[in-house]
């Protein structure tokens, strides 16, 4: 076989790969656009005879959508935010200095990292219900922080810690001090970790489902995740709704996540990305 | 740090100055790490200590706790007639899950890793999958498998391997089947990264000294990728058991673990007993149980990860 046709069978294989992870997605879009009357129809078309666009600025009527999604934004972005602040700090010092107890934390990061909320949901709500913050998002977004902490500190401190120490310690001689010097040198370098840390905390918290489904209970506190199989149910089936808004949902987070895939590879062989 | 280490240096006056010194030591790294330390332990650890405490406790179905019950929950738990069902099930679940997912994987990667046109948008399709809600993936798999307009009975109609539509979904076998290719299908991406990124750290030279000695394509992968690809392959494969073991939203959205519990894993299983049957306490133990698995599963992580090296 020469190498032109090995590269052409490779290239065919590879786009037939790419089909097939996206044809879930394809018939996503196709549903969405369809007229709620093509829905019902046995057996199903491939694609709608009509096509409904009007579905997606429907949707926005037929559901409290705006809500939901200020809902998202809220508990991913606030717990992305109390997430980075408690892990710069400890990755950081964690990643310089040798003390008493360095080895234990970092065992404690690397062992809380594999908990899931899933296998806690139970302890979760039990907690919630203790401390009266059902229903609330503060709940949701310590939730979502506390469960992807450990990982955040876990890669900040492997990028901190590749930052040769001598390189601060010139900025910090320079007169910037030692914030200084942290906030110049060390973390525009390190900065390939803290957006993957952010990206991946925004993303878990954004998808999160079970904690949000136990947690949440009016209508207006709820999250995407949660409002959004609201629209199939045994009373109602409004399928075009349900893929119209997954899409809203989905598309933001692919093209974050697709912005950091060159820095996934390097995550991905400290052996420390969920 | 500096203050620190000067106070640890300085000359030994007397006994509570030097006590005093320790402390700062000791204490020294508190305002760095206690954010950090208090959230964890107040949110991740605290339902685990809770989780326990629940699982004998008598609680009402409102939520009122009525007192101890000893190991009364946990008789209950082991009295329930679907339980062995369900734990089998879930190791079918875990096990069929991984294996395939890690088998395709290893095929995946070395294609993502291969050099051609468009390799950039194929590794970009492939990420969708992980970045999208799991729960959303599942629903569109719902959808396709709808009895009267899912796209896959359509399809198979169409080509004339089914007579009439079937009702994939309403057949536990069945089902459980289309769940774990759903699940299968949501943990390539993430495995096969893990490899791609494996084999990245292969230095080219070992390649170079195998084809020097004339090595055949085959023996290659086998005698040096493959060994080579083991570290990252284990913690990959302990990370997916225990992701597998905990997903929620493909069972919920698909069958809801049904009919009765004929498509329950542990997870919808516990969830069931605590916000469907209101029996708390019993599946506070049911989820006592399932934490320990995981913990047994973060134990051969933490191994495999010290072998690697992570910890150092």
């Amino acid at each position: 076989m020469t190498r032109r046709w090995r590269v052409a069978l490779l290239a065919g294989v590879g786009w037939l790969v790419a089909l097939f992870f996206l044809a879930p997605y394809v018939e996503m879009l196709l549903t969405a656009l369809k007229p709620e009357h093509e829905l019902t129809r046995s057996p199903g078309g491939y694609v709608p005879s009509h096509w409904q666009w009007s579905n997606f600025t429907d949707v926005w009527t037929a559901a409290p959508l705006w809500t939901n999604l200020r809902v998202s934004l809220t508990v991913a972005g606030g717990s992305t935010l109390l997430t980075l602040l408690c892990a710069l700090p400890a990755a950081y010092y964690s990643a310089r200095n040798r003390f008493r107890g360095r080895g234990a934390f970092l065992v404690l990061v690397l062992v809380t990292q594999m908990f899931a909320p899933t296998a806690l949901v139970v302890g979760v709500y039990r907690e919630a219900v203790m401390l009266n913050l059902t229903d609330t998002l503060e709940a949701l977004i310590l939730v979502n922080a506390a469960f992807n902490l450990p990982f955040c500190v876990w890669i900040l401190h492997g990028s901190f810690s590749s930052v040769p120490r001598e390189l601060e310690e010139a900025a910090f001689l320079d007169g910037t001090g030692r914030i200084g010097a942290l906030l110049r040198v060390t973390l525009p370098v390190s900065m390939p970790g803290v957006v993957t840390a952010v990206v991946y905390t925004f993303i878990a918290a954004w998808n999160e489902y079970i904690v949000a489904l136990t947690v949440s209970v009016s209508d207006n506190r709820k999250p995407l995740t949660v409002a959004i199989p609201s629209f199939v149910t045994q009373y109602q089936e409004h399928w075009q709704y349900l893929f119209a808004t997954s899409l809203i949902a989905i598309i933001p987070v692919v093209v974050l996540f697709a912005l950091v895939e060159r820095y996934l590879i390097g995550g991905l062989t400290a052996g420390s990305v969920k | 740090m500096d203050g620190v280490s000067i106070a640890g240096r300085g000359a030994p006056a007397s006994r509570p100055a030097r006590l005093l010194a320790r402390l700062r030591v000791l204490l020294a790294p508190l305002p760095w790490l206690a954010p950090a330390l208090l959230l964890i332990g107040a949110v991740v650890l605290w339902p685990v200590v809770e989780m326990v405490r629940t699982s004998f406790l008598a609680i009402s179905s409102s939520g009122a706790t009525l007192g101890g019950a000893g190991t009364r929950n946990y008789k209950d738990l082991f009295d329930e007639p679907d339980l062995g069902a369900v734990l089998l099930r879930t190791l079918l679940w875990v096990v069929g899950i991984v294996v395939i997912t890690t088998v395709l994987s290893l095929a995946l990667g070395q294609l993502l890793n291969a050099r051609f046109p468009g390799r950039r948008v194929v590794r970009w399709a492939v990420i969708v999958p992980w970045a999208a809600s799991v729960l959303m993936t599942a629903l569109i798999w719902r959808w396709m498998l709808d009895n009267d307009s899912g796209v896959v009975n359509r399809l198979l109609l169409d080509l004339g391997l089914v007579d009439e539509p079937v009702n994939w979904l309403a057949h536990p076998g069945q089902a459980m089947a289309w769940m774990m290719a759903v699940a299968v299908f949501v943990t390539l991406p993430f495995t096969s990264f893990v490899i791609l990124a494996g084999l990245q750290s292969i230095p080219p030279e070992v390649y170079e000294a195998a084809r020097v000695d004339g090595a055949s394509g085959w023996t290659t992968y086998l005698r040096i990728t493959l060994p080579l690809l083991r570290p990252a392959l284990l913690i990959g494969t302990i990370i997916n058991c225990i992701n597998v073991f905990n997903n929620f939203p493909i069972i919920w959205s698909m069958t809801q673990g049904g009919p009765q519990h004929a498509t329950d894993t542990s997870t919808t299983f516990t969830y069931k007993i605590a916000f469907f049957d209101q029996h708390v306490g019993e599946s506070a133990a049911m989820a006592v149980v399932n934490f320990a698995l995981v913990l047994f599963m973060v134990a051969l992580y933490l191994r495999a990860a010290r072998r690697s090296g992570a910890t150092s």
